[in-house]
């Protein structure tokens, strides 16, 4: 793939529509050490977003009325302010999430988060690359399913996943190797069948993600020399139906020091903010942020490809 | 002239309908057809191409269908018996045939 394929396909700049959700990645420290993780986040993870960054972040979400928050990592719940920062964000009208690994509930010190997501109705997403537990811990590490399994059983009794509790509980889906997610329905009669049939265990929707090639991903596709195949594979599926809802259009990630991203892709590539944009948290000027250019890079792929990738799944009908 | 199966070539499957148009769009409706979901999942009808696939002995087939089955969640496990039931099938075929010969030979021996 030559650099800068992505730009010509699309044959001209991509902007953004808006701002929905403002991501606030808050470290990369984590339990876990996913094989598959774009972060590369992990226990040894020393990126810490600093107290007056978090405040900026609630500042901005005060001014700019933008009506969600996202929050990610690394495991958010290994975050010293994360409780009073969720407090904080939760408001009338204001749809906060947080991107939960679930294990790390069960850790020492977290054991007390259900209660509070419950009590400030966080939406929760959790990744569980397949219903099958051996699969599963392929990718996350061993026993990994089980805590999983462990944890949705302990927020099915707060209602989460429930129907017309109002308590979100969604479950995502990515390959375990270097092929592209299937179809999103499919998958989650799948899961549903198994999750529920056999693990008795509630989710609302299955959320299907593309392996990004980056991070501890990319790692893996250059050590088992399938680096150039996955990244045509990616190319060669490309959707320009999926350029109406990739994320970048309608979200700023904010990452552990304030620097502005158009993703969190663009985060672990340093790709901040840039055509004229402000680019930290400490300039936030929401006007010129929710039209400006969105930077892009041959990664773009991967969002695009088949029915498309996003936060919210799979972004587009199939071609 | 190259290898005569060269793995690029997959990609150039897209490009079947070349030289006769209006047949390949007919076909390639036909396949998305056939193989989307139906009364069978798609989960079953890639495995069931899959075994199609080996035992056509087409790597192309192979290739995609494999990715497919990978995409959609089969376990290797599952491929594996299903590539089984295509090669019991071979087998089966290959001495049901034998049935013709067994019949020239009762007939035509002394």
């Amino acid at each position: 793939m030559p650099a800068g394929a992505f730009e010509q396909r699309i044959g001209g700049p991509l902007t953004a529509a808006g701002i929905e959700v403002l991501q606030v990645n808050v470290g990369d420290r984590c339990n876990l050490s996913c094989r598959h993780c774009h972060v590369g986040a992990g226990p040894a993870g020393t990126r810490v977003m600093p107290r007056a960054i978090l405040e900026r972040c609630l500042a901005v979400l005060r001014a700019s009325a933008i009506p969600a928050v996202d929050v990610t990592g690394g495991a958010p719940e290994l975050h010293p302010d994360i409780r009073w920062f969720l407090r904080e964000c939760a408001a009338p009208g204001r749809r906060v999430t947080v991107r939960s690994n679930f294990a790390v509930l069960l850790e020492e010190g977290c054991r007390d988060l259900p209660d509070l997501y419950a009590d400030l109705r966080v939406e929760l997403v959790t990744s569980l690359p397949s219903w099958d537990e051996e699969h599963t811990d392929r990718q996350r590490g061993a026993g990994v399913f089980r805590k999983v399994v462990t944890v949705m059983r302990q927020l099915n009794e707060r209602g989460y996943g429930a129907p017309g509790s109002g308590l979100v509980l969604d479950v995502v889906h990515n390959p375990i190797g270097a092929y592209l997610p299937g179809c999103q329905a499919a998958l989650e009669r799948q899961y549903r069948e198994s999750l529920g049939a056999r693990q008795g265990v509630l989710f609302n929707r299955l959320r299907c993600i593309t392996n990004m090639p980056i991070g501890r991903f990319l790692d893996f596709l250059r050590r088992t020399e399938n680096r150039d195949e996955y990244l045509g594979t990616l190319e060669a599926s490309f959707n320009p139906a999926t350029l109406q809802s990739v994320m970048c259009r309608s979200m700023v990630s904010v990452g552990w020091d304030g620097t502005l991203y158009d993703c969190d892709f663009n985060q672990v590539l340093r790709l901040p903010i840039d055509h004229g944009a402000p680019a930290s948290i400490l300039a936030f000027d929401h006007e010129r942020l929710r039209r400006r250019r969105i930077t892009v890079g041959d990664h773009c792929f991967g969002c695009t490809a088949g029915p498309g990738s996003s936060c919210q799944g799979q972004a587009a009908a199939g071609r | 002239m190259g290898d005569y199966y060269d793995k690029k070539d997959l990609a150039d499957f897209a490009n079947i309908g070349e030289f006769a148009p209006e047949q390949g769009s007919a076909f390639f409706d036909y396949y998305a057809k056939a193989t989307g979901e139906g009364r069978l999942t798609a989960r079953e009808k890639g495995l069931i191409a899959l075994a199609v696939a080996t035992t056509q002995n087409c790597p192309y087939c192979i290739d995609a269908w494999t990715n497919a089955c990978l995409s959609l969640g089969v376990p290797r496990e599952e491929m594996m018996e299903a590539v089984h039931v295509g090669a019991a099938m071979m087998a089966g075929i290959t001495l049901a045939h034998a049935t013709q010969m067994r019949k020239i030979v009762k007939k035509k021996e002394m």
